[in-house]
């Protein structure tokens, strides 16, 4: 049985019946599949899991769906007088059709929701939510849990979002070549995120959310099955999250400590991901088109190819990080850029690159920037500084593991 | 050895995720699977509806007794042991009582002499 059955079949599940049944039934489809759900538990211990999972969970939730509008319907017949509801009722015909979806009609009820969960008009922390929640299934306590978010914040993101989207007419329309292509840039960087929140960690407790970074890249393959998907940017992103992803088994050690990239032992790193992340980059070069995405993942392969900090190829990504920064102006790619400046041309350097970011001031609350000036520091010899920056650093992360491992720099720079 | 009759009481209704739902599930499955490793699951038995209707003695029939959850009999299995002590020990692996539920353990009368 698959390792998330259940956490993958909600998302086909959602999809699947709210664009048999609109969007505006979302909430009694979400109560259905919960309630073929809670039948499954009670019933697959007793008989075995069936053979066709998906097809049982889906006639289940089908029959549990019909039966409560069917219900709400007659209820509100009652309540309003027939002639009254046959007014405002729209013109809805129940779908006769009983059987399952084929797979491939599946990933598009999927890949549709996903667009529709992607819309513009709501914030893009909003975007990433409801995507973790209605496509992958997750609770918004399970939400709350990946992200730096309480639960009523998560909750109510989460409704928020669901409000907006039960106002539209309709799901998103994959058909129109327009606006597929209208809507894709803001998909890209909701999945972006969503990766980004996974493996940086934004969670206090656990550093690493390797399961939200598996969410993400399944859902960018999700996207690279569609014809309309299949741009240069989409295997950029898919190519920079599998190359990001293979470090993942060296960033958290065994003692749930945290290693820097400089640190990792890179033999645990995924070889058959960096693999695939060096497949998806040669597609994404098909055309000349470069995309903050494709730089993103060319920073990464060097990292993936190198077998050691010290060898890395700096000049290579610095050459990159001044693409990005043109690009992408903003301090925390100047700073990663200055990172690179340092390993390439000395500490010094890095210092000075550091020193010329505009805006630094928005680093502030960024641990990597006192992270990276201790370090720097430290390199120069400037021990009491060093300490400094690393103790900032330490009050602004969150979680323990990043913590402990502040503290030990600390360490290692007092007399 | 004897069998016994489980009966299967309450356990948390509380809405689970989906991600919940499943690492229950292979507990349940897992539970099972021992006893049957164990050659101790006579029969897996059924899990059983809420809806109930009493038929009383003067043959009138009324709805179940309003029940608290916790008392509501969701299921049932047979099991063998040596003893009644012998299969409440294999009942306290059941997934339920994680769940605030509980498993009474009833011998089955033998049939014959």
């Amino acid at each position: 049985m698959d390792e998330h059955l259940f956490r993958h079949e909600s998302g086909r599940l959602v999809a699947v019946l709210t664009g048999q049944f609109g969007i505006r039934h979302l909430p009694q489809v979400e109560d259905a599949v919960q309630d073929a759900f809670t039948r499954a538990l009670e019933v697959w211990p007793f008989r075995g899991t069936p053979d066709n999972q998906g097809a049982w969970l889906y006639t289940t939730a089908r029959r549990r769906l019909v039966d409560t509008l069917r219900r709400d319907r007659t209820a509100r017949l009652y309540a309003e007088g027939s002639s009254a509801f046959m007014a405002t009722e729209p013109k809805v015909s129940l779908p006769q059709t009983d059987v399952p979806l084929q797979e491939h009609e599946i990933q598009d009820e999927l890949l549709r929701m996903m667009f529709t969960c992607c819309h513009p008009r709501l914030p893009e922390e909003s975007q990433v939510s409801l995507v973790l929640n209605v496509l992958c299934g997750f609770s918004a306590a399970e939400v709350a849990a990946s992200f730096v978010m309480g639960l009523s914040a998560a909750e109510k993101r989460i409704t928020r979002a669901k409000h907006a989207l039960a106002e539209e007419p309709s799901l998103f329309n994959l058909q129109s070549p327009e606006e597929f292509g209208r809507r894709l840039p803001q998909v890209h960087k909701a999945l972006y995120l969503l990766f980004n929140g996974g493996y940086h960690g934004s969670s206090p407790v656990s550093p690493v959310r390797a399961d939200v970074c598996r969410e993400a890249m399944r859902l960018t393959a999700l996207l690279l099955q569609h014809p309309l998907g299949r741009v240069p940017a989409s295997y950029a992103l898919g190519g920079l999250m599998c190359l990001t992803a293979a470090r993942i088994p060296g960033k958290v050690g065994g003692d749930g400590q945290l290693r820097r990239l400089a640190e990792q032992d890179r033999s645990l790193w995924d070889k058959e991901l960096i693999r695939d992340g060096m497949g998806l980059l040669t597609d994404a070069a098909a055309t000349e088109e470069v995309t903050a995405y494709h730089l993103e993942a060319g920073i990464a392969a060097h990292h993936a190819v190198s077998p050691d900090w010290e060898s890395t190829d700096w000049k290579a990504i610095l050459g990159l990080y001044n693409q990005l920064l043109q690009m992408r102006p903003s301090p925390v790619i100047a700073f990663n850029r200055a990172i690179a400046v340092a390993q390439a041309e000395g500490p010094a350097e890095g210092l000075k690159a550091i020193e010329s970011i505009q805006d630094k001031d928005r680093l502030v609350r960024y641990p990597y920037y006192f992270t990276g000036l201790g370090d720097l520091n430290r390199r120069l010899g400037r021990m009491e500084v060093a300490r400094g920056h690393f103790l900032k650093a330490c009050d602004l992360v969150e979680s323990p593991a990043e913590k402990q491992f502040l503290l030990e720099r600390v360490r290692e720079c007092s007399p | 050895m004897t069998e016994f009759t489980l009966l299967y009481r309450g356990g948390d209704l509380r809405r689970h995720s989906p991600e919940e739902i499943q690492k229950i599930y292979q507990k349940w499955a897992a539970w099972f699977e021992d006893l049957k490793k164990k050659n101790a699951l006579v029969a897996i038995g059924h899990p059983l509806e809420k809806e109930t209707l009493i038929v009383q003695s003067d043959k009138s029939v009324s709805d179940g007794p309003f029940a608290e959850a916790k008392d509501v009999v969701g299921g049932y299995s047979i099991v063998s042991a040596d003893s009644l002590k012998a299969a409440a020990e294999l009942a306290k692996g059941c997934p339920i009582l994680e769940r605030g539920g509980s498993v009474e353990v009833r011998p089955n009368m033998p049939l014959n002499v």
